[in-house]
């Protein structure tokens, strides 16, 4: 059983400062959704907003098509799982997994039972008579979760769940949530900090910063179509060219910037550009080409000198310093063993138009 | 209010009932009113009770101007016994703090910094003993010790220092003695608190630079303790100044404590108002107190230790 | 601090005298309870008995006193203990700029000397009993109603002390966690709140069960025609000493070690119980730090029981009566000797009074007691005479005060019982 989650024109207000604005987000049911920003944009408040921990200044919030105002975190169809877990640590592993039987006032076999169903489903069976401080922090990760799930919540929240992990734990858990979400079906509303986790486990993601939704959508279209200056920054490595709008022909602008004249597209969805406007022009490392020849063939040549290469198995980096001593990064496939350039040396890159966005000025993701 | 109606939400209603009905029942109807009838009872006549509500019931510094100037037969300009006996009380405790000061802030510091673990440990058992024993008990105790027929004499008796025993108690010297016994651990456990919280690096680097042992403690140590200084000391001081059995057990004939009067209004002196103005009197020399040390240690009164 | 070995000397010399200071009342006081001496004294010793502890468990006042004590110590638990952590918990909720002003009305009655808060207690209630015209048979005027108040007023700061440091080392976030799985608030309480804090309200519980029971300034005024252990205590030290106090005593500091060496030996339990959560890392130290303290302890113990296993062995042929009546024996030849004495004395005046007189119409003193006046005379008066002189002697000798309206007893005061006794009234 899952539900949908909808904010509308929520705003939440601790005084003079707005930790949330106009925030209107539809999560359908039985998704992934994550919310992915550096800390402090918002996503907890949102969190607790949709918890019932905190009610919204304005604006509302449903649940499956109800309206949560007033409605306190214990009668809404929503468990949470706390960064810091808040496993009970005067209760045994199994008594902590069947809590939210035990307040409806289910009896003790019934709960043992459940408690080792759930066991099974997070692989931990036959631990249920430990101390949660027995366990490591993946297991206790996994009892969280199955704390949560005892609750049959329709939505279920996480809160920064991998951030206290280690690399390999945490990519080993991303598949793990994943399957577990797609095994039991229920909505997971998910936030994070960190991109790479939201890319890969989520059906969509919402990227805030400063208590604004910059855009939502799944990882394809974050990547290939940022809508704004932020988003285009935050997700994945992107390389900015600052200037102003020349002219604008149907889904492409030329924006004269400080290397050139660049044509990029243009994003649909965003604030239409016109010329005049201040713009930003972002292009993917992956999308700079090494100019030698012809520069004729290409849509858009930048000059700069080479600073530095790094070697990365799959990848050459290669950093160039451009208009302004601005790096521009570019990755090249390991084709060869090296490729022949020393510190200092001029280079071309080209890029097509069509790999090349052009955004409205607007602030970047902090490096 | 916004605040209100946040706490019923985060509480539920059962428990917010409780926590504001238990907190209210103890501020309002243990702490404030009873001080305030207090206050306001000893302002009025000491009435028969027949004649309370009625017309003679009015409100008066009868019992306060009494207290200063006596009774209206008084050949003297002042009620001189009262007076004494007040100042002197004060000054006593006065007295009993620094001596409990000047006693325990070495072993605090022996505690805090030199003792080893265990004996530590068992130093702090020690000192945690006595101070279960009943104070009734502990009063006896010295009364035992110094009587004419006490220990202390037979002792001196025996050793030949003396060939009358000293009666200790006249001399109200078993009496400070039982106070200041009475009140060690009050003082040792905020002065503990305080210095053992101090880097021992600031004493190395200090005693590195050639200062002398005295000088340590006089400006680097003691400065550092002040807080715990302070709460030693006013705990010590209201118990002193407030303190009854010790009194009324320890105290020889001479030597009456400004409590034992004020016992003496409610039991044998039937004036129960005028008891009260000596209360409110006893209080607000003891509020005096705490003002005063808050002012010139410059501490707060977030200093009280357990 | 000081440097060496004279540094070592005067500190060694400190703490002796301090910890004889400590412990030397206690001590004495423990020693003179198995005296049969009618005051309670280490020197002279009498005999050896443990009669007193039969007079203490017959003491009717006592026994009445000490059922009052326990009847209002639990009364006082029972309220204390939930003001005290309704009060602790606000604490953590109050607004910020309101936190100071609260705690300071709240640990106020800790400050307030114990005398104004009995009197503040019956004064408060006695007009509240007026104004609702209530009967003095009821709760307005019962001494053991107004002492639970009166104690639960400074207690409940006590025990509110004791929850806010267990609060300390909660994670709010539990609440939080709990609410949101679907437990009601009362639920959250009871299986999260509570159970943590239990070990706390055991120590507030005990706080304040043995603060509400020793207590004296408040309860005094409040207890009005009642009794508690306490009061009923003072009043005999004031009034009627003997020794069976000091058996009381004996009794309070053996219960008082045993309560410290159970309360040691758990602390130390708890201590490793947390180190292995691995809670909180300051407490691990405190561990860690904490040697093998179980020796000093165990000796303490040891020596306590072998002490008192040697006392009956050696008790069991010996007959408190007959050292009684050895003792009175004693008495008896040592008053015969010194009325030897004091004739000899006597004597020796008479002679040198005679010599003196002899010569002279007057003497300075037209007293009556003294033997001045008419040489004739000095026989006819000589009984009078010797006993002023003799019961002021007496009187010096036994220390007392209340040296008046024995002139019938020849022999100074030797054997009033008030000397015998040697009140220091």
């Amino acid at each position: 059983m899952s539900a949908n989650v909808e904010l509308q024109n929520v705003w939440v207000k601790f005084g003079p400062f707005v930790a949330a604005r106009d925030i209107n987000v539809n999560i359908e049911g039985g998704e992934f959704f994550s919310f992915l920003g550096p800390s402090g944009c918002g996503k907890t408040t949102l969190l607790r907003c949709v918890s019932g921990f905190l009610e919204p200044s304005e604006g509302t919030v449903s649940i499956g098509g109800q309206d949560m105002g007033g409605i306190g975190p214990n009668k809404r169809p929503t468990a949470l799982i706390f960064q810091n877990l808040a496993l009970f640590p005067l209760m045994t592993v199994w008594e902590n997994i069947t809590f939210a039987l035990e307040v409806r006032g289910a009896g003790k076999a019934e709960r043992r039972k459940r408690a080792d169903e759930l066991l099974e489903l997070i692989a931990l069976p036959g631990q249920g008579d430990k101390m949660c401080s027995e366990l490591s922090g993946g297991q206790r990760q996994r009892v969280a979760i199955a704390r949560a799930l005892c609750a049959e919540p329709k939505v279920l929240l996480l809160d920064e769940p991998l951030s206290a992990l280690d690399l390999k734990l945490r990519q080993h858990m991303r598949s793990e949530l994943r399957a577990i979400q797609q095994q039991v079906g229920i909505t997971f509303i998910y936030i994070t900090h960190d991109q790479g986790e939201a890319l890969t486990m989520s059906d969509h993601v919402a990227v805030m910063s400063e208590g604004v939704i910059e855009q939502v959508g799944d990882g394809n279209t974050l990547y290939n179509n940022p809508a704004t200056a932020f988003a285009a920054s935050f997700v994945g490595e992107n390389n900015p060219f600052e200037g102003r709008v020349e002219a604008v022909d149907g889904d492409y602008a030329v924006v004269d910037t400080g290397s050139g004249r660049l044509r990029a597209r243009l994003h649909s969805g965003a604030e239409p550009l016109r010329a005049g406007d201040k713009s930003i022009v972002f292009v993917r490392p992956e999308a700079l080409k090494i100019v030698d020849g012809d520069a004729a063939q290409w849509d858009n040549t930048v000059e700069g000198h080479v600073m530095k290469e790094e070697f990365e198995g799959s990848l050459w980096h290669v950093t160039l310093s451009g208009y302004g001593g601005a790096p521009i990064r570019m990755s090249v496939i390991n084709e060869r063993q090296s490729l022949g350039h020393a510190a200092g040396d001029s280079l071309s890159v080209g890029f097509r138009a069509d790999m090349a966005v052009a955004l409205p000025h607007g602030p970047m993701a902090a490096e | 209010m916004k605040g209100i109606q946040a706490f019923f939400n985060k509480n539920g209603l059962v428990l917010s009932l409780f926590l504001l009905g238990a907190v209210g029942i103890w501020i309002l109807l243990l702490i404030i009113l009873p001080q305030l009838f207090m206050l306001d009872f000893s302002f009025r006549y000491n009435l028969p009770p027949a004649e309370i509500g009625g017309p003679m019931d009015v409100y008066t510094v009868e019992n306060y101007r009494y207290m200063i100037f006596g009774s209206v037969n008084n050949p003297d300009a002042f009620n001189v016994v009262d007076v004494t006996v007040f100042l002197r009380t004060i000054a006593a405790a006065v007295f009993v703090t620094l001596f409990d000061l000047a006693m325990c802030y070495p072993i605090a510091y022996y505690l805090a910094h030199e003792a080893r673990g265990g004996f530590g440990r068992l130093m702090v058992l020690s000192l945690i003993v006595p101070f279960w024993v009943n104070e009734i008990l502990r009063a006896f105790a010295f009364r035992i010790l110094f009587g004419s027929t006490g220990v202390i004499n037979n002792f001196m008796l025996w050793a030949g220092l003396t060939d009358q025993p000293i009666d200790f108690i006249r001399e109200d010297i078993a009496m400070y003695a039982g106070l200041g016994y009475a009140y060690i651990l009050l003082m040792v456990f905020p002065l503990y608190n305080a210095v053992e919280s101090l880097d021992r690096n600031q004493i190395e680097a200090a005693r590195d630079m050639g200062a002398s042992w005295w000088r340590i403690h006089w400006r680097v140590i003691i400065p550092y303790a002040k807080p715990g200084i302070t709460s030693g000391c006013t705990m010590v001081f209201m118990l002193s100044a407030g303190a009854l059995a010790a009194p009324q057990i320890l105290g020889g004939p001479s030597s009456l404590w400004f409590t034992q009067i004020i016992y003496q209004w409610f039991n044998t002196g039937g004036n129960w108002p005028r008891g009260s103005a000596y209360a409110v009197i006893l209080l607000g020399a003891c509020i005096v107190f705490v003002l005063l040390m808050m002012k010139v240690f410059k501490v707060r009164l977030g200093e009280i230790a357990r | 601090m000081m440097q060496g070995n004279a540094g070592r000397f005067a500190w060694g010399v400190f703490l002796l005298i301090f910890f004889a200071y400590l412990f030397g009342p206690l001590i004495l006081m423990s020693i003179s309870a198995f005296n049969s001496a009618t005051y309670p004294q280490v020197s002279p010793w009498e005999c050896f008995t443990f009669e007193w502890f039969e007079v203490l468990a017959a003491d009717e006042k006592l026994m009445a006193g000490l059922q009052k004590s326990l009847l209002i110590g639990f009364g006082v638990v029972c309220m204390s203990v939930p003001i005290g952590l309704a009060a602790a918990l606000v604490l953590t909720q109050v607004h910020q700029r309101v936190r100071p002003l609260y705690y300071t009305v709240i640990v106020s009655p800790i400050l307030i000397p114990g005398v104004v808060l009995g009197i503040s207690t019956l004064i408060f209630w006695d007009r509240l009993g007026m104004m609702f015209d209530a009967d003095y048979d009821s709760f307005f005027y019962s001494g053991t109603f107004l002492t639970v108040i009166g104690q639960t007023t400074f207690i409940s700061a006590y025990t509110m002390l004791v929850f806010i440091a267990r609060l300390q080392r909660f994670d709010p976030v539990q609440e939080e966690a709990a609410l949101d799985l679907g437990a009601s608030h009362v639920q959250t309480f009871t299986k999260v709140l509570l159970p943590f804090m239990k070990p706390a309200i055991a120590s507030a519980a005990v706080l304040a069960f043995l603060a509400s029971f020793e207590n004296y300034n408040t309860t005094v005024f409040t207890i009005v025609s009642e009794s508690t252990l306490t009061t009923v205590l003072a009043s005999k030290v004031r009034y009627g000493i003997n020794p069976s106090i000091s058996a009381l005593a004996v009794i309070i500091v053996v219960l008082t070690l045993i309560g410290a060496t159970v309360h040691e030996i758990r602390k130390r339990r708890q201590m490793r119980a947390a180190a292995a959560e691995g809670l909180d890392p300051a407490v691990v130290n405190r561990a860690a730090r904490a040697t093998r303290f179980a020796s000093p302890t165990a000796i303490m113990i040891v020596a306590i029981t072998i002490a008192g296993l040697a006392t009956v062995w050696m008790s069991r042929d010996y007959s408190v009566m007959e050292c009684r009546a050895q003792v009175a024996e004693e008495k008896q030849r040592q008053a015969e000797e010194r009325r030897e004495a004091l004739q000899a004395e006597r004597q020796q005046q008479l002679q040198a009074e005679g010599a003196a007189d002899s010569g002279s119409s007057q003497s300075g003193t037209a007293d009556r007691g003294q033997s001045g006046g008419d040489g004739a005379y000095q026989n006819i008066f000589a009984p009078t005479n010797l006993q002023s002189q003799s019961g002021e002697e007496g009187a010096e000798e036994a220390g007392s005060d209340s040296g008046g309206g024995d002139e019938e007893q020849p022999y100074g005061n030797i054997f009033a019982p008030s000397n015998l006794e040697g009140g220091d009234d």
